[in-house]
């Protein structure tokens, strides 16, 4: 299956679970870099990394403020990876819709066997 | 015409496995029978668009399945698994898709079917997957189908509007 790189696909930027956690980390606060790195007790360097790709994929905005960068969750480029199931979810709707008319018909069936016996 | 039983996927982040849950107005046995009767089976099995062969079919424990999709290219999908058990209650069987770029990607699927009140049936089935990325690979497998599958079904549209 071919990837896109994790700079320009959010959904390849979350995959990795430690960039989850940042996310989880910031919640819905706004927080420097500083606060990220106590809350989720990870060197500055590693927390920094992370910020950054999910920055690229537009996942994190950053805001300056005096000499600290701050970052807040950005709630819509989030909102289809929340919903990334719900295609696959229509391919199964539609297999068991399927799956509905084959049983309905079968009922059908053994019914006016029923009444012929 | 859509139902109004609604199928439920639940993928949590970080997870090897996925969960799909719907309900069927349809007894227990009609439901086994859908799933373990070659006929019937082919019926349902899908995607649309896409002819299904089964070209091994033993729906006992320890029996082997395969079937090839087939799209109008021709272009041939093959997938095929062993079923480990197999009652009314329970089907446990692997599951691997022979089109990846190397084999052994397999997946162990358990589907209870569980009997409710009034001749209906939940139909509850786990997919535990090798890794991580081997489960959201398949969803976004699936996610890449269900959009082409709506972009069908918007060409359908305009074809009506054309005429």
């Amino acid at each position: 299956m071919a990837r896109t790189p994790t700079t320009h696909d959010p959904f390849n930027a979350v995959a990795e679970p430690k960039r989850r956690q940042v996310l989880a980390a910031i919640g819905t606060e706004e927080l420097s870099v500083n606060e990220i790195v106590n809350l989720l007790g990870w060197p500055q360097p590693m927390v920094s990394k992370h910020l950054g790709v999910l920055k690229q994929v537009g996942l994190v905005s950053e805001r300056r403020l005096g000499r600290q960068r701050m970052y807040r969750v950005n709630a819509e480029r989030l909102r289809p990876i929340f919903d990334w199931v719900t295609p696959f979810e229509q391919f199964w709707n539609e297999r068991f819709d399927r799956l509905d008319k084959v049983l309905k018909e079968i009922q059908k069936k053994e019914k006016s066997h029923a009444i012929k016996k | 015409m859509p139902s109004k039983n609604k199928t439920t996927i639940t993928a949590e982040p970080g997870k090897q496995d996925l969960f799909i849950t719907r309900e069927f107005d349809a007894p227990r046995e009609l439901v086994f029978k859908a799933h373990t009767d070659p006929d019937l089976f082919v019926q349902w099995l899908g995607p649309r668009g896409l002819t299904t062969t089964l070209e091994t079919f033993e729906p006992v424990s320890g029996g082997r399945w395969r079937f090839i999709q087939k799209d109008k290219d021709g272009n041939e999908y093959g997938f095929h698994g062993v079923f480990h058990e197999i009652s009314e209650e329970r089907m446990i069987q692997t599951f691997e898709f022979e089109g990846l770029p190397e084999s052994g990607h397999v997946t162990l699927e358990t589907m209870k079917l569980e009997a409710l009140p009034n001749g209906r049936t939940r139909l509850t089935a786990q997919s535990v997957f090798q890794s991580v990325s081997d489960r959201d690979g398949m969803i976004q497998a699936g996610m890449e189908r269900g959009v082409n599958e709506g972009y069908e079904r918007l060409d359908e549209i305009l074809e009506k509007l054309e005429k």
